[in-house]
């Protein structure tokens, strides 16, 4: 028990933090432990979680990522045009345009990082202006609103009706979510392919005298966060019903904190699936707190970075540190 | 006669030359092993070691025109994939290890090699590392995360590695860099016992006795070319050491009688709870005094307490006669001591700056005019300290990174020299220094002492403190157990107290 939660330290914490989040705002709010709450929680953290599913493994292989969600805006556009053009398609053809569009501009930041040997988080601070610049400028900043309706249409896979009257849902980015954490987990626990990655973001020259291809490793952790923004730039549209450019813009700082909240690490190596997903929740159940607490909005971003504060602070201190060394 | 010799070689390189940028690393170098046998690679650093054994893991590709044998298939190019799978393993200096993975991932990890992915076999890889452990000898938790573990046991899962699969041949580079005696002594014994059950082992150390001890026969490498291949019998460490320099040194004993001058540190009972006691010790005027013990002995803790960097729980420092208490290094270095420490290329220099700027680091306050640094002053101290130590640089403007082992090692001797001490801590000076260029350091550490600075040298070689030091104390389990004047020891007297 003491060694499963030395080595699970992170996500140990979390899930006491959250309990500890859950217990008080069930005493001090009567909304927030409802069965429509946690539904509405699911629903409004399904595309987060679908992005940090992505970024966690960039982070394993010891890149950054800071381009992802202006390139699922790229992603909706080009998608919404492309089934425009071939007559409103349907949810296959658009899980297909959507991947793959999300992979291809996965590719363009692997590549630049790879071939011009360019740090990650260059190459992706410059895609994220390039990506973010197209799109302003061939949109003109316009919404697009007359969607498929197969895509707008928001899909209710399961529903009840509380005693209060109020319907408790749950829709389909929620479904994809959880395929996309669990695809996920097996990437990256339960295959040699994951396991390389975390070798490389552990120790890149270790990795490469043992012959795992650096080129090979950036293609896939970022193919990988390609694929998921792509999935999780349908889900927002689904979830927005239009496709807003500027959307997602600001979103990858919301991600990237949770995901490291989570317990990745920046410089590779580190970071799980469920850390992410503890992560994505308490950042999310904070502000659904905050809500319902009746604190204003302004203040959600200054709590939310005092808690990432702490966490980081506290996950660096090692009982023993705590205890005082001398000098 | 190079064709027979080649003749169920495990390993046979001929006419391998290597060029980077320009550098001729490796020039037209063979190098066979035979199975079974234990290979000796020596040579000084940057003699080309590392570069044959990364051609022949496939890490690097030698220039066109070699021409490599693995287990007796001519290989063009090998891949580190391909090397593996012929049999060749490597423990690498560095390790090369995962410190976020566990000890049976770390272990087991070439399962999860290849291209195509495969699920992970998490039982089976704890069955791997526990079998290899075994084999080894050696209790290690495999769920255990590398990272919590000491470096000594980070070896150890490297050599455990290396065992994973059916290795034909193991290259070694320095594996005992950072293992005690016992723990040596153990990973010899595993050396015979690989070779004796065939598997061909090619070692490189730094330490000499070791290498003799341990091989059959040595290739020897001096500037990326071939010096030759010798049998191990009969072979010496001077003889060997000539054979990688191309120079001969005389090891004397330098010890001279300090008896009569003032003393300049005096140690009195000096005691830190779990890691020295009762530490009495007197260092002269003009004189090096020599602690030598094994790793864990509390020679570098000694060391820290003069620095200031930890404070002592009971006992007396006293400087030039005055009782002194260091609260932070900054007061030691203001009241004359300086420390080299042990650990050089990460805590001893700024290995990206430049080697001007690495050099005045420690005395910037005394280059400001007018509150800035003046860039004359500084070019002037730089300039002094370069041609003091004769150090062999291209311009001042250059990276540390850039200079070989010794000449860094000097920059950091004259990096605290600048400060003018009037005690200099000198803590295993010749860490990762060829033999050659340590002849020089100590040259240097000998006219300092003549110039009146008091040295205290600690390492754990005994024959550098033996040859090098006026006396010679021996620490172990934190307290000095023995008193040694060089003149009145034989070397063979103060080896058999420290290792045995």
């Amino acid at each position: 028990m003491r060694r499963l939660i030395n080595a699970n330290a992170t996500e140990f914490w979390l899930i006491l933090v959250i309990f500890a989040l859950g217990l008080f705002l069930s005493l001090t709010t009567e909304q927030f432990f409802t069965l429509v709450n946690f539904t509405d929680l699911l629903n409004t953290s399904a595309v987060n979680l679908i992005f940090a599913m992505g970024l966690v493994v960039v982070l394993i292989a010891g890149a950054i990522d800071i381009s992802f969600a202006v390139a699922a805006s790229v992603v909706q556009y080009v998608a919404a045009l492309a089934l425009m053009a071939l007559g409103g398609g349907n949810w296959v053809l658009g899980f297909f345009i959507a991947g793959a569009c999300g992979v291809l501009l996965g590719a363009v930041n692997a590549a630049l990082i790879h071939h011009f040997r360019i740090i990650s988080i260059v190459v992706t601070i410059a895609t994220f202006n390039v990506f973010f610049g197209l799109l302003m400028f061939f949109t003109r900043g316009v919404s697009i609103y007359n969607l498929p309706g197969w895509w707008s249409d928001r899909i209710i896979l399961w529903e009840y009706e509380t005693a209060s009257g109020a319907w408790a849902e749950i829709t389909l980015p929620v479904l994809v979510m959880v395929f996309a954490v669990i695809a996920t987990w097996l990437l990256i626990s339960h295959s040699s392919t994951g396991r390389q990655l975390y070798a490389y973001g552990d120790n890149p020259e270790a990795a490469r005298r043992i012959g795992i291809s650096p080129g090979a490793v950036q293609y896939i952790a970022f193919g990988w966060l390609g694929l998921m923004l792509g999935i999780a730039g349908l889900m927002q549209v689904n979830y927005a019903q239009e496709v807003v450019p500027n959307a997602l813009f600001g979103r990858e700082l919301d991600v990237l904190a949770a995901v490291v909240l989570g317990g990745a690490r920046l410089g590779g190596g580190r970071g799980t699936v469920l850390g992410c997903v503890l992560g994505v929740l308490l950042i999310a159940i904070t502000e659904n707190g905050l809500n319902l607490l009746g604190v204003s909005p302004y203040a959600f971003k200054m709590v939310v970075g005092g808690i990432i504060l702490a966490a980081i602070t506290l996950s660096n201190l090692s009982l023993e540190s705590l205890a005082g060394r001398r000098p | 006669m190079a064709e027979q010799a080649a003749r169920g070689a495990v390993l046979a390189m001929r006419g391998v030359s290597k060029t980077f940028g320009g550098v001729k690393a490796l020039n037209d170098v063979s190098f066979t092993v035979r199975p079974g046998e234990v290979h000796c690679l020596a040579g000084e650093n940057g003699s080309g070691k590392s570069t044959v054994i990364k051609i022949a893991t496939g890490v690097y590709t030698a220039d066109p025109g070699a021409d490599i044998e693995i287990a007796g298939q001519s290989v063009a190019a090998p891949t580190p994939g391909l090397a593996r799978r012929l049999g060749i393993a490597v423990i690498w200096q560095d390790l090369a290890l995962f410190p976020e993975m566990t000890v049976a991932e770390n272990i087991g990890f070439e399962a999860l090699l290849g291209a195509r992915p495969k699920p992970v076999a998490r039982k089976r890889m704890r069955e791997t590392a526990a079998r290899v452990l075994a084999r080894l000898g050696v209790a290690l938790d495999p769920d255990a995360p590398l990272r919590s573990l000491p470096i000594a046991k980070r070896q150890i899962v490297a050599i455990a590695r290396a065992l994973v699969g059916e290795a034909r041949l193991i290259f070694m580079d320095e594996p005992t860099a950072s293992l005690t005696q016992a723990e040596t002594d153990h990973l010899l014994e595993i050396v015979r016992s690989l070779s004796a059950s065939g598997v061909a082992v090619v070692f490189v150390s730094h330490r000499l006795a070791e290498v003799l001890e341990v091989s059959s026969a040595v290739t020897v490498l001096r500037d990326g070319r071939l010096v030759g291949v010798f049998p191990t019998e009969g072979m010496t460490q001077s003889k060997l050491t000539e054979l990688m320099t191309g120079q001969t040194f005389d090891s004397a004993v330098a010890a001279r009688d300090r008896s009569a001058a003032p003393p300049v540190l005096e140690l009195k009972g000096l005691t830190r709870e779990g890691e020295y006691a009762d530490i009495e010790l007197t260092i002269r005027k003009g004189e090096i005094l020599g602690i030598t013990g094994l790793i864990g002995a509390g020679r570098t803790e000694l060391g820290h307490t003069l620095f200031g960097m930890t404070r002592p729980d009971r006992g007396e420092i006293r400087l030039d006669g005055k009782p002194v208490r260091f609260r932070s290094n900054g007061q030691a270095i203001r009241a004359g001591v300086s420390y080299v420490s042990e650990d050089r290329l990460s805590l001893g220099l700024i290995q990206p700056q430049s080697i001007a700027d690495n050099l005045s680091l420690t005395v910037l306050d005394r280059l400001l005019t007018a509150g800035l640094i003046s860039p004359a002053r500084k070019s002037s101290l730089v300039d002094h300290w370069i041609r003091e130590l004769a150090v062999k640089i291209g311009t001042p403007a250059d990276a540390v990174a850039t200079l070989s082992g010794g000449n860094q090692q000097r920059i950091v001797l004259a990096k605290w020299l600048a400060t003018e001490p009037r005690l200099l801590v000198l803590d295993a000076p010749t860490v990762g220094v060829d033999v050659g260029a340590r002849a020089g350091i100590f040259a240097i550490i000998r006219r300092l002492a003549e110039q009146g600075l008091a040295i205290l040298l600690i390492s754990d070689e005994a024959p550098e403190v033996y040859f090098n030091a006026d006396r010679v104390l021996h620490m172990a389990g934190g307290r000095i157990i023995g008193h040694y004047d060089p003149r009145a020891t034989s070397l063979a007297e103060l080896e058999q107290a420290v290792y045995a």
